[in-house]
């Protein structure tokens, strides 16, 4: 074992490249146990990218990833998966599978090669679909559960896991309000109880509602980083999203709110934008900046 | 219903039905002999003293029909165990275990055997040169999807395609300049697929090898259901993909490859046995292997029994009798789960 003194997640000076796109560029992110993290950024920052960098979906060509202060490209490929689970932003194929078998793969890499889930590990996923109210629908194939609902499940089979460190990329992407909110208290609650959470989150809101830290990408590269008050000024706002907006305490949670305005206009970002200048106003909106690579989510 | 329920359940039923089908097979046949007779014999050739009926019972059934059925069985659970690997490699339910190259390559191999002469010179000459042959065209696949480090199922795929198309041609190359008739009727008879005249050494050369396979692949079950749900996913789960893949593909293989050596090819029993079992038993390859295996087994000792007894005396091929048999029936199929059969 570690000494509890490591932080749960420790990325240093992370590249990952594809062909001539720089996905990753020197990314530092430091994630401490019990801590909800939360990346943000527009698209192609290089978010999704990043949370596979660190559960070694992809390897990144320069820098160190650290897991509670193991290095990750010394761990195996079982102990990466009984210390963090990730939950991806599309749930690719399942092939017939219900949901309950699903969230029973969960339990895989606890297991040994002859073995097959007992009592104990059906008992964890049932919890695990109860705290994510799937268990309604455990019988139930994934190819007949809504985007949402498909979503909840692969979270349940992220808590089935039962890591130390959980991974959500844009979890609530598919979410309908009640659940957006249900599901990032549920993360919450995790994080206070034993876990730590880095999630990719696109709504701004809810990112500094509910994170403890805001890391802010764009283009690969960390812009700023720190408490949610900190790292959402108009100014950041501005100067990555290209978006004017207002930041004021929401009056009914305490927490901040950010009311956006309007696209900045061009000659404001005109630093940002050398070399982009076939650029349209209109890919100047919030996320409408560029799709993430294919390489980067494929 | 667990896994392991779901397992001993169908298992049980198919294991019954392979025994039963064996049966049945052992005593049909130009010599008719009753079923307890075969109970008997079959036990007494494992060591156990039993009554004797005759030499000529006893012959027939030790020395040809079982060596063919024990053949027939080990073709069985090959092709359907690697048609249900494949059919979760690529996560698609048309795959069947001929898609990276393993038919079209033991065609080569058996039909430059016969066209040499050398199958006739010496009785393993065949199978040996069509198992090279089928091992070789799935490496020759697999190098290409896998050509620069980068993997791609989606070009293993292709590559298939392509060399299943490339090696047709130099099969049919062959076959046009051949100027032996009875060597063509040769290759026409092995291109068909059958079982007939199978010794103890089919069995021999072949059953191991698909055995072991077979065995490989139940043991990577768990991984191949992780894979099927993606790369990242298998990725994120625990499972070294890259190393995964390779063995589950090598395992089927030589599985098929030592399948296509003893019996040319067997069409359709690779890609209906895990598809029908699979729309009665979900989608998990730990049930869904092991019962394709035993699946596999019976149906083709149940084709190849109508196959050498339909038209008396002389017999059918049992490699046309599947796809007579298994096309219609998979169409129908097909019709009938249209909406349940996984969307494209």
């Amino acid at each position: 074992m570690t000494e509890p003194s490591n932080p749960a997640v420790d990325a240093h000076d992370v590249s990952y490249a594809v062909d001539a796109a720089q996905l990753l560029d020197r990314i530092d992110l430091r994630a401490e146990r019990g801590q909800f993290v939360g990346l943000i950024g527009p698209n192609g920052a290089g978010k999704s990218t990043l949370l596979k960098a660190i559960s070694r979906i992809l390897r990144y060509q320069a820098g160190a990833v650290w897991l509670e202060g193991a290095d990750l490209a010394s761990l195996s490929a079982k102990e990466v998966a009984t210390t963090l689970a990730l939950v991806p932003q599309i749930a690719p194929y399942t092939q017939g599978f219900t949901a309950f078998e699903l969230v029973v793969m969960g339990r895989y890499p606890h297991l040994g090669r002859f073995q097959v889930e007992g009592t104990a590990d059906s008992r964890i996923a049932r919890e695990a679909m109860e705290l994510t109210e799937t268990d309604e629908f455990s019988t139930r194939t994934l190819e007949t559960l809504s985007g949402g609902e498909r979503q909840r499940v692969f979270l349940a089979r992220a808590v089935a896991q039962q890591p130390r460190i959980l991974l959500l990329d844009e979890p609530t992407s598919n979410l309908d309000i009640l659940h957006q909110l249900k599901i990032l208290t549920l993360v919450k609650e995790l994080v206070d109880e034993h876990l730590t959470a880095v999630a990719a989150i696109h709504d701004l809101n809810l990112a500094a509602r509910f994170c403890d830290r805001l890391v802010l990408l764009n283009r690969g590269r960390v812009v700023t980083e720190g408490a949610p008050a900190e790292v959402l000024t108009p100014a950041t706002i501005e100067s990555t999203f290209g978006v004017t907006a207002a930041v004021h305490p929401d009056p009914a949670t305490g927490t901040l709110m950010i009311s956006l305005i309007a696209p900045a206009d061009e000659a404001r970002r005109a630093p940002r934008a050398v070399g982009r200048t076939a650029d349209s106003p209109a890919t100047a909106r919030v996320g409408g900046e560029r799709d993430e690579p294919a390489g980067a989510v494929g | 219903m667990g896994v392991v329920a779901r397992l001993a359940i169908g298992a049980s039923i198919l294991a019954v039905l392979v025994l039963g089908v064996g049966l049945v097979s052992l005593s049909m046949g130009p010599v008719n002999i009753p079923t307890s007779h075969v109970a008997w014999i079959v036990v007494s050739s494992l060591g156990v003293d039993t009554p004797d009926f005759g030499r000529t019972e006893q012959l027939v059934i030790e020395q040809i029909r079982l060596p063919r059925i024990i053949v027939g069985a080990s073709v069985g659970m090959a092709l359907g165990v690697a048609g249900a690997t494949m059919q979760g490699l690529f996560r698609n339910p048309m795959a069947d275990p001929g898609i990276i190259g393993v038919s079209a390559g033991g065609a080569l191999g058996a039909v430059i055997a016969i066209a040499t002469g050398m199958a006739g010179a010496f009785l393993l000459a065949l199978p040996l040169f069509a198992f090279v042959g089928a091992t070789a065209a799935a490496f020759l696949v697999y190098g290409i999807a896998a050509v620069g480090g980068h993997f791609s199922m989606a070009t293993l795929l292709l590559a298939g395609v392509a060399v299943n198309a490339f090696l047709g041609a130099v099969v049919s190359a062959i076959v046009l300049f051949l100027p032996d008739n009875e060597a063509l009727r040769e290759i026409l008879f092995w291109l068909a697929g059958g079982l007939d005249a199978r010794s103890w050494e089919h069995v021999r050369i072949a059953t191991p090898l698909i055995v072991a396979g077979t065995a490989v692949l139940l043991l990577m079950a768990r991984d191949l259901n992780l894979l099927m749900l993606g790369d990242d996913e298998a990725r994120s789960m625990g499972v070294r993909v890259g190393v995964t893949r390779a063995v589950l593909l090598s395992a089927a293989c030589l599985g098929t490859g030592a399948a296509v050596a003893v019996s040319g090819t067997i069409a359709f029993v690779g890609l209906v046995t895990p598809h029908v079992l699979r729309l009665i038993m979900g989608p998990d390859n730990r049930v869904l292997i092991p019962l394709s295996a035993l699946g596999g087994a019976a149906f083709v000792i149940l084709a190849d029994t109508v196959a050498r007894t339909i038209i008396q005396p002389a017999e059918f091929r049992v490699g046309v009798l599947t796809a007579f048999v298994g096309a219609p029936f998979f169409i129908l199929l097909l019709i009938r789960n249209k909406r349940q059969v996984y969307s494209l």
